[in-house]
């Protein structure tokens, strides 16, 4: 297997939703999320996670080390892999007592063929109790909410359709009337972070791994098209590289350094070309470099 | 206190979930000792030493949020995995099925300092010190720098944090309240049952002073 990650890495994700719905909130029928105190609007982490995971399984569909345990849909055909090269581990109950590692080698068997379980980490129940932390596998990449940079306006569309579900509505009515909610336009901010640490001694996650995610972030939303998200697009991904497995520098210091401005503060920005996103790369920590991957 | 560390905390949400309400999370008013415990843990940690939380102060004011999201419902099966791997046959979580949505309760704009200080442990090698894991603590959180990103009760809340240098002053949001009973910190010293420990918790002027306070368990 691949070596593991050396570095540690603070990154920054920017996106934006044209006239549509970035991520729903089942608390208000599916209005797009906004924090009602500032009118900003939100995106979950397992919202990005979410597409990572698609992209992935799409992008690298059957080829092994790359599968996808959380899935969104069964596949329809289920097709036969060839056996794997396991452990020889014929009774789970049986092997507890006999062998002591049956653990990590279920834990490392999973590692190694589950592209989402050795990036973000998963809950598993293989591991005898408390022995691991109560079998959690923590993941190296860690994703925060994403903010929009200015209060978002989420706006109800009104839509009909002239085909009608139940032959009892279509006697007595010709059209039915639906609702779909957008934001006119919005541009996020995620942050992120990948722990090399939790790469060499957990997961395994690999250089290949990592520049499979950075492709997977910036095309996340080119596979992820529906009605509902309108147009959504990876603006930046801008990564702060630290040259040692611990770090160099606060990653707030860094995430600090990325401004984004809207070029005229009073107009409403509609597109991207209504920011300016400059990062202050002159005088970066030592040890850090940063790279806009975009 | 020869061996305290102030560390400042910070983030735009936490969730210190009540263990009462875990299903749909609700969280504590108040950072838990066994958080601020697991966050310095993130920036430094060594079977030589255990950090015991002195004191966690509240820098802004509670407020909270609420967030509901798409969880899945079940864990990676042991049986599951050995047959897969058997059989060879492809495993996977069908989230379609297997959901359910949870709404959480959380904090929202959150600020603590945590006081810190740690007791050497029968583990540590020989030519370890205090001293030594101190200036590494120290060193870790003023550059920033971490074992892996400390977070806020959950890891998608994830939490900048810097060193508060001994000389610099800590002003507390001056917040006045009782918190009841509150997680202290599981007991892991028996590996197969392991036991949650509670503690009346006060708030006195945004300080919650937890030296000398009664465990019960």
């Amino acid at each position: 297997m691949a070596e593991p990650i050396r570095n540690r890495y603070d990154f920054v994700i920017l996106f934006d939703v044209v006239n549509g719905n970035p991520n729903g909130d089942p608390d208000a029928g599916n209005l797009p999320r906004v924090d009602p105190e500032t009118g900003l609007g939100l995106v979950t982490d397992v919202c990005l996670k979410r597409k990572i995971r698609n992209y992935v399984e799409a992008a690298k569909e059957g080829e092994p080390g790359y599968r996808i345990y959380i899935k969104e849909n069964i596949p329809l055909e289920q097709s036969d892999k060839e056996a794997l090269d396991y452990i020889g581990i014929s009774d789970i109950k049986d092997v507890k007592k006999k062998d002591p590692d049956a653990d990590a080698k279920i834990r490392n068997f999973m590692c190694s063929n589950f592209y989402d379980i050795r990036t973000f980490g998963a809950v598993m129940t293989t591991f005898v109790k408390g022995a691991l932390n109560c079998g959690q596998v923590r993941g190296p990449v860690q994703l925060g909410f994403a903010r929009s940079v200015d209060p978002i306006a989420p706006q109800e569309v009104t839509i009909t359709r002239v085909a009608i579900t139940t032959t009892k509505d279509a006697q007595n009515k010709s059209t039915e009337m639906g609702r779909k909610y957008i934001v006119p336009y919005a541009l996020y901010q995620a942050e992120g972070y990948v722990s090399a640490n939790l790469a060499r001694k957990t997961t395994g996650f690999s250089e290949e791994d990592l520049a499979l995610l950075w492709k997977a972030i910036i095309n996340m939303f080119e596979n992820d098209h529906s009605a509902a998200r309108g147009n959504m697009a990876v603006r930046e991904l801008i990564v702060f590289k630290h040259d040692s497995e611990l770090g160099n520098a606060p990653s707030y210091k860094l995430f600090e350094r990325i401004h984004v401005e809207k070029k005229d503060p009073t107009q409403v920005p509609r597109s991207y070309n209504d920011y300016t996103v400059t990062v202050d790369t002159d005088d970066l920590p030592q040890g850090v470099t940063c790279q806009r991957m975009i | 206190m020869a061996y305290g560390v102030k560390i400042e905390c910070w983030g735009p949400y936490a969730c210190f979930t009540r263990p009462e309400m875990k299903v749909e999370r609700v969280s504590y008013d108040m950072m838990t000792p066994s958080a601020a415990r697991g966050l310095v843990e993130a920036i430094f940690w060594h079977p030589g030493l255990r950090y015991i939380i002195d004191e966690i102060d509240l820098l802004s004011p509670i407020r909270y949020t609420n967030i509901r999201r798409n969880e899945v419902k079940s864990k990676v099966l042991s049986s599951s995995v050995s047959s897969g791997a058997r059989s060879g046959r492809e495993i996977y979580l069908y989230t379609k099925a297997d959901i359910q949505q949870r709404a959480a309760e959380v904090l929202k704009d959150v600020r603590y300092c945590i006081h810190v200080h740690f007791e050497m442990t029968d583990k540590a090698n020989a030519g370890d010190n205090p001293g030594k894991f101190r200036e590494m603590l120290c060193r870790r959180a003023r550059k920033g720098q971490c074992y892996h990103q400390p977070y806020l009760g959950c890891r998608e809340f994830p939490a900048g944090f810097r060193l508060v240098e001994d000389n610099e002053p800590v002003v507390p949001y001056p917040e006045t309240r009782d918190l009841g009973y509150m997680l202290y910190d599981m007991d892991f010293s028996d590996r197969e049952h392991i036991i949650p420990e509670f503690f009346h918790a006060r708030l006195e002027k945004g300080v919650m002073d937890l030296r000398n306070c009664e465990v019960h368990r």
